[in-house]
């Protein structure tokens, strides 16, 4: 499903991401953790289409197409979806209306019909129970003066509305009391399908209790530098970072 | 000072000669109100002329160029052979309200408004001032600055008609109530137009002034309107402005408040080639709310200049601007937000705000608060804001599948929004957001010969 290969990408003349090599398969889930600083938020913002980093260098397959050439709403098409770590709030553009554009925009693509206005209103009213978000946050502008968790809890709710293909859940988890955590990661868990994958970009392994993923990758100085299972997270869980960056510190 | 000549009615005249050729045809036509204060206007205008950008109040808008070249002088009534109703369909046709229309600054004669609630009077200027001149001469002239401003004095000397509203005391009226103003013309067209709004004691309206163009000739409109909102009396006055590139329009709002009472002016120019609104509400009762609001959308080579002035001359009272606007191409636009705050008007309460989006490098806005202050118990804030769409909230959209220019318009949208939302007529408000998405949609495009000028507009319908 996604195939990345020796991916680099600079932010003005900083190298950040130094050769990532990624295979992404339906049906599994991945986590990418990784000391502060290590390029994780970086790789999610480059795979979704962020103009402010420059790829130098590899390709990124997405469902055997190129990606990289792609503008960001025609990889959202393509069924891919970023979950934000920092959500934006866009005061005077409603959910509603939000949302709509967005999905008859994915249908669009799909040579699909849009929904109407009560087909939509059912879809989400579906949708929302399943990462159980206030009613009324729906009634407002997008992540406007939405608590930290309101607005990870809409992110998840938008994946729901969305059903991509492949989501990149950035740092999904920062900023969660256990609650909410467990609501998002219920809710993910809930939209996992065979025909349909998640990368999970985390610091800490805490979210990995309640989504069990498939491998473990460990990114450090803009590489992937070791891969496991689950038990990977616990062994960082367990040692920190710091074994990493005393292993490939010097690179 | 000498002012502006050219080719007036097929000669070289300037618009002093103008007046002195007609004055006696004008005078003659009119009501001895409207006379009374030709003379003053006319030696004040002599003086002062059409405002240039050496004037400082209208210091971003030179009008000078604007009242010159070649136009035909409006100076008697116009006499149309179609139906208006025939030709012309409003963009906010589904509002339920009583309408009226005015041809280039006159009165229409066929206007039917209907059956108007009790003591209700909407109608011609030019007619009120004949028949109850008592009721007019205590208002007349004594808001507009025709002594000091340019531009006002202009208006005064030529005042023939324009519209009148008189909501009586205690009479709220329920639908509100809609001007229509016409510019249609075969020739080059330059107007005034002279407006009297009368709210008394403890009444209530709504008002809907919309702008509109309906040849593609160039226009010249000088229009002033002055209002009273008598105690406790409430009015909203909405000005939708939509007229095309070639059309230059000065239009002045000058109006007095009394104690407890409540005005709402909002400003909504969604297209115009030039325009120039200048918004001015004295507060001289005490617990007297004035809220002044704009938005305008400007694109091409537009200006907007909105010039605001909230007068606290007494105690007590509230006042809250807020303009706002989306400038595209080479547009430029200006907002000054000038608010007095008297001597003796402690506890007043004054809030300003100018926000404005440039989406290109060649759009241009100046904006300037201007605060006086001479009491020392007072709350006034005023913040201005000159920005480009953010680019996260741009990121964010099209991540989940929201095109770029899509995601633009729902940007600007969001933008303007807040303006929109203080209007407070529902269906009002449902029209005019539909119309701004239409115009940020490029579906509201007024300046015909663009096709073939491309954006930079260098045809002169298009400047």
């Amino acid at each position: 499903m996604l195939s990345i290969k020796n991916l680099h990408a600079k932010i003005e003349d900083k190298e950040i991401l130094r050769g990532i090599d990624l295979k992404v398969k339906p049906g599994e889930v991945h986590a990418i953790m990784g000391p502060n600083g290590s390029g994780k938020s970086t790789l999610a913002s480059v795979l979704a289409g962020n103009e402010m980093f420059e790829v130098s260098e590899g390709e990124v397959q997405f469902n055997g197409k190129d990606i990289l050439e792609m503008a960001p709403e025609d990889r959202a098409r393509e069924g891919l979806f970023l979950s934000f770590q920092y959500p934006v709030e866009i005061p005077g553009v409603s959910m509603v209306n939000f949302l709509r554009t967005s999905i008859n925009e994915l249908r669009k693509y799909r040579e699909e019909k849009p929904l109407s206005a009560s087909e939509f209103l059912k879809l989400m009213r579906e949708k929302k129970n399943l990462v159980d978000i206030d009613s009324d946050l729906t009634n407002r502008s997008v992540n406007e003066g939405f608590s930290g968790g309101e607005k990870k809890k809409n992110e998840i709710f938008q994946m729901a509305m969305l059903e991509p293909k492949l989501s990149i859940l950035d740092e999904t988890d920062s900023g969660l009391d256990i609650d909410a955590l467990r609501v998002v990661a219920n809710g993910v868990n809930k939209l996992k399908r065979p025909d349909n994958a998640t990368v999970l970009i985390t610091h800490y392994q805490r979210l990995l209790e309640y989504i069990v993923p498939d491998y473990v990758h460990v990114l450090y100085h803009g590489r992937i530098v070791k891969t496991g299972g689950k038990e990977l997270a616990h062994e960082l869980e367990a040692n920190g970072y710091d074994w990493i960056k005393k292993e490939f510190g010097d690179k | 000072m000498d002012n502006v000549i050219k080719n007036i009615i097929g000669k070289d005249i300037s618009l002093a000669e103008l007046f002195d050729e007609n004055r006696a045809a004008i005078e003659s036509h009119s009501s001895s109100v409207l006379n009374s204060l030709r003379d003053e206007a006319f030696d004040a205008f002599q003086e002062l002329g059409i405002p240039s950008n050496k004037v400082e109040n209208y210091k971003y808008t030179n009008l000078q160029p604007l009242f010159s070249g070649d136009f035909t002088f409006s100076l008697k009534p116009e006499t149309l052979t179609e139906n208006l109703e025939d030709i012309f369909s409003c963009d906010v046709d589904t509002l339920d309200s009583i309408t009226i229309y005015l041809v280039n600054g006159w009165y229409y004669t066929r206007n039917n408004p209907g059956v108007l609630p009790k003591g209700l009077v909407i109608g011609s200027m030019a007619q009120m001032a004949k028949e109850n001149p008592d009721l007019i001469e205590k208002y007349y002239g004594t808001r507009a600055p025709h002594l000091s401003d340019g531009a006002v004095a202009f208006n005064t000397m030529f005042a023939q008609d324009g519209f009148f509203v008189h909501v009586p005391k205690g009479v709220a009226v329920e639908r509100p109530i809609q001007i229509v103003n016409i510019l249609m013309s075969e020739d080059a067209l330059m107007t005034t137009q002279r407006n009297l709004v009368v709210m008394e004691d403890n009444s209530e309206a709504r008002i809907m002034v919309c702008d509109h163009t309906l040849t593609t000739g160039k226009f010249v409109m000088n229009s002033v309107t002055e209002g009273y909102v008598g105690k406790d009396a409430r009015l909203d006055l909405y000005n939708l402005q939509n007229q095309h590139n070639a059309t230059t329009q000065v239009a002045g709002f000058y109006f007095e408040q009394h104690e407890n009472s409540h005005l709402a002016t909002n400003n909504l120019t969604l297209h115009a080639g030039v325009a120039r609104n200048n918004i001015e509400l004295k507060l001289a009762g005490s617990h007297a709310e004035g809220h002044a609001y704009g938005l305008y959308l400007l694109d091409k080579n537009q200006h907007v200049d909105n010039f605001s002035y909230i007068d606290h001359a007494v105690p007590d009272c509230f006042s809250d601007e807020l303009f706002k606007g989306v400038l595209d191409d080479h547009s430029t636009g200006a907002f000054t937000g000038k608010i007095m705050v008297r001597p003796d008007a402690q506890k007043t309460n004054a809030y300003q705000s100018n926000n404005n989006l440039l989406l290109t490098n060649d759009a241009k806005m100046n904006t300037k608060p201007q605060l006086e202050i001479y009491a020392d118990d007072v709350k006034c804030s005023h913040g201005a804001t000159v920005g480009q769409i953010d680019e996260d909230a741009m990121f964010y959209l099209r991540t989940r599948g929201i095109n770029k220019e899509e995601a633009t318009i729902l940007l600007m949208y969001a933008f303007a929004y807040e303006v929109i939302e203080k209007i407070k007529v529902e269906p009002l408000r449902e029209q005019i957001r539909t119309l701004v998405e239409k115009r940020f949609r490029g579906e509201l495009d007024k300046c015909h010969s663009c096709v073939v000028c491309g954006q930079k507009g260098t045809d002169v319908t298009c400047l």
